[in-house]
């Protein structure tokens, strides 16, 4: 184990030294020689490692021991003024594990999360590289629309979210009083587990349509417009110039905003818990907003078992991105 | 991808080596014995709604006159986010209050966690002894007293006198006469008979009281949500929205029932003292007499409605417990009990409040207190509060018919079971 740890972190820091010319390297012996060369690298590395492991690595590994634990509000240790009450709770495996894998609730909150994640990246999506091939040509006013577009993005989440349930609510909001003005009846946005599983759809579609549309305007700006001049002299139709010039040209962007964006969407807590609470019911609830309920809306609050679900949330993208960085690299993409 | 691995492992080296060195304690102990007189700051924590805080924020403020070395920093929590803030606040003990306004469902919740100081023994005296004996019992944790009793409440069937009035109907006695009722009411003036919180499982109390059962049997330790009486109370909550006398929502009940009632979209809701003042804010009640209340209609076999309330508590890791129990005093005062009365018509606790004249003339009051008298007393223990996450879950799949009735005491019953271990 040192010695491997001694080797990556060598490595590690010759990684680091690159930029002042990378000479030395490749012999045994290099932890030593490393060391003493690029002393001033560890140095300038060190600060980042530390911050990282403090804020990143601390958390994830406890929250790993955790899952391995039983640990709940009631038998964590905790000083409350003169109170001083131990931990008590103890190394249990993999039950809780088993305990999650053998409930099918975890298959119901796994299939919706992967629904609601792939209907929102693929609209989102499309919208976003339909609205960007709008606004990557001349027009007047083009700043202004580029600026409305964005705007979603520029609203703090929370804000929209709420503004959006306020339009949502059966009773008193402003789409259903619009929709009954056009004669149709209350429609159960929030109310109906299907209806609810729709609206926290277009809410979360409404709020990353910004964010592929900017991304994918900078990848369409980025094809030169060579290409396209000399695919029309060829006699290609708009069609086809963006069969064969946008859309392979766009694939570096895309690939990049697809992986971020299923990501960010697979963990979308503020949309789904404040917009339904994961209700009705539980008809909203994904992965994230189920261990958060376990954390710290049930009581007594479950540590363990809400550790349990973040670690195999982790584990789903990992093989998730294993999965779409090779087969991106089956097509010939480097990343 | 090598540069990956290589950085990967040293953050895992970091994060053991952090974990080794990570246990370090912020202990506050601050235990300040102040000499005499009380100073320094109470930050108080208190749950009343929209149209009650103004009048709280007052009262609290005063605290001040009495004791100018005090100050009181009032803090508004919302009800329905308070159990969670509170008890992050306290188990991290930063920027946590000193003083809460807990639930009656909390207080043996907070008090097994080891999170609330125990009442001083005079007070704890005086509760016994002069408090509703129903009232000191729900501050009480293992034979200590750790809050003390604020307000004191229970549900009842608000009406609008008028368009029952113009309907021709009385105001309904048992869930059968609230769908006859709701019928009339809808073929004579077109609105809806009652608003049924869907959203909130404390509202299944009533149904489940109704049939003659409750959700457990602590004496016995046994989960009863599943017996026949809990299948029939969710049964008869998804009836009264089947049968159209009632409407619901599964999603901000609180605000489209009170907007409902204070506009006369419906004619009924079941609610608490703590509605009343909002009640009269709305322009259906600008009369203050066009608001009636009676009894929670009855089940099949039983009528009843849960005794709930709210009480003081002073947290443990305080660093100003003395002026925090003194500020609790005061505020479960007689004099600050029947202001509150006098403004919000909420139930006092104290047994010698009744008897004046601001709190007998108090309609609400009147008509609150004998069924506060009646109102099913809770088992205090410290699940209490945690029973009601689950049910909401089962509740409002039962009511906007997304679970079968059946299936919804089942899962009900499987939650518990999980929160209750060793009971059968």
């Amino acid at each position: 184990m040192t010695v491997h740890t001694g080797q990556s972190t060598a490595k590690a820091a010759g990684e680091g030294a690159r930029g002042r010319g990378r000479a030395t390297g490749e012999r045994p012996g290099r932890l030593r020689r490393a060391l003493s060369t690029h002393w001033y690298a560890w140095t300038m590395v060190a600060p980042v490692v530390i911050v990282l492991g403090v804020i990143v690595g601390w958390p994830l590994g406890r929250g790993i021991y955790l899952s391995l634990t039983d640990a709940n509000e009631r038998n964590v240790g905790r000083t409350i003024g003169a109170n001083h009450i131990d931990a008590t709770y103890k190394f249990v495996g993999l039950d809780n594990y088993v305990d999650v894998l053998s409930d099918p609730v975890f298959v119901q909150r796994l299939t919706w999360t992967v629904v609601w994640t792939v209907c929102c990246v693929s609209t989102t999506f499309l919208l976003g590289l339909v609205l960007a091939n709008m606004l990557n040509r001349q027009f007047r006013g083009r700043a202004a629309y580029r600026m409305m577009l964005i705007l979603p993005w520029a609203v703090p989440g929370f804000v929209s979210v709420f503004a959006w349930r306020f339009l949502f609510n059966r009773d008193n909001g402003l789409l259903n009083k619009v929709l009954d003005g056009g004669g149709i009846s209350a429609v159960p946005w929030l109310d109906d587990p299907t209806w609810a599983k729709f609206s926290v759809i277009a809410v979360n579609v409404w709020l990353g349509v910004p964010f592929m549309m900017v991304a994918l305007l900078g990848g369409l700006q980025s094809i030169p417009g060579e290409l396209y001049e000399a695919a029309e002299m060829d006699g290609a139709g708009p069609w086809k110039r963006f069969l064969y010039i946008t859309v392979p040209g766009l694939r570096a962007v895309s690939s990049t905003v697809i992986l971020l964006s299923t990501i960010w969407t697979f963990n979308m807590f503020p949309v789904i818990f404040l917009l339904t609470r994961g209700g009705p019911g539980d008809s909203t609830e994904i992965l994230v907003t189920q261990a958060f309920r376990q954390a710290f809306v049930e009581s007594p609050r479950d540590f363990a078992g809400s550790a349990t679900w973040g670690v195999l949330i982790l584990a789903v993208l990992m093989i998730f991105a294993f999965v779409y960085r090779r087969s991106l690299r089956k097509q010939g993409e480097v990343w | 991808m090598r540069r990956g691995i290589a950085a990967t492992a040293l953050v895992a080296t970091l994060a053991l080596a952090a974990t080794a060195c990570g246990d370090s304690d912020s202990g506050d102990s601050g235990e300040k014995k102040s000499s005499g007189e009380l100073s320094g700051t109470v930050t108080w924590w208190d749950t009343s709604n929209d149209t009650e805080k103004a009048t709280f924020k007052k009262i609290a403020e005063d605290f001040h006159a009495q004791h100018p070395k005090v100050t009181v920093k009032y803090v508004n929590v919302p009800y329905g986010d308070a159990q969670n803030k509170i008890k992050n606040a306290f188990s991290s003990g930063s920027d946590a209050p000193d003083v809460i306004r807990a639930d009656v469902g909390w207080v043996a919740d907070f008090a097994s966690l080891g999170y609330l100081d125990k009442v001083p023994d005079a007070k704890a005296k005086e509760v016994d002894s002069a408090f509703l004996k129903q009232a000191a019992a729900s501050g009480k944790y293992d034979g200590q007293m750790y809050a003390v009793p604020q307000v004191i409440d229970t549900l009842g069937l608000f009406y609008n006198k008028k368009m029952l009035k113009d309907a021709g109907v009385e105001p309904p006695k048992t869930l059968e006469e609230v769908k006859t009722a709701a019928a009339a009411i809808k073929s004579k003036t077109g609105k809806t008979g009652l608003y049924l919180r869907g959203d909130d499982s404390y509202w299944f109390l009533p149904f489940i009281y109704g049939e003659g059962g409750d959700l457990v049997d602590a004496k016995n330790k046994k989960v009863t949500v599943d017996s026949p009486a809990g299948v029939k109370a969710f049964k008869a909550a998804r009836d009264l929205v089947t049968s159209g006398a009632a409407i619901t929502n599964a999603t901000d009940g609180w605000n489209n029932m009170e907007t409902a009632f204070k506009s006369g979209k419906v004619a009924m809701m079941v609610n608490g003292p703590w509605a009343v003042a909002d009640a009269y804010a709305g322009d259906e009640f600008k009369d203050k007499a066009n608001l009636g209340i009676a009894a929670v209609p009855a089940g099949s076999a039983a009528q009843g409605a849960p005794q709930g309330g709210h009480d003081l508590a002073v947290y443990a890791g305080s660093k100003n417990r003395d002026a925090s129990h003194a500020f609790v005093d005061y505020l479960t005062s007689q004099t600050v009990q029947v202001q509150t009365t006098k403004a919000l018509s909420l139930l006092p606790t104290r047994t010698a409040a009744y008897d004046q004249p601001d709190v007998k003339s108090n309609e609400m009051v009147q008509f609150f207190k004998p069924a506060v008298d009646k109102a099913v007393e809770r088992a205090w223990i410290p699940e209490n509060g945690a029973l009601f996450e689950p049910l909401k879950l089962q509740f409002t799949k039962a009511v906007t018919g997304a679970s079968s009735p059946e299936d919804a005491a089942k899962a009900s019953a499987t939650a518990f079971h999980k929160i209750l271990k060793d009971w059968k």
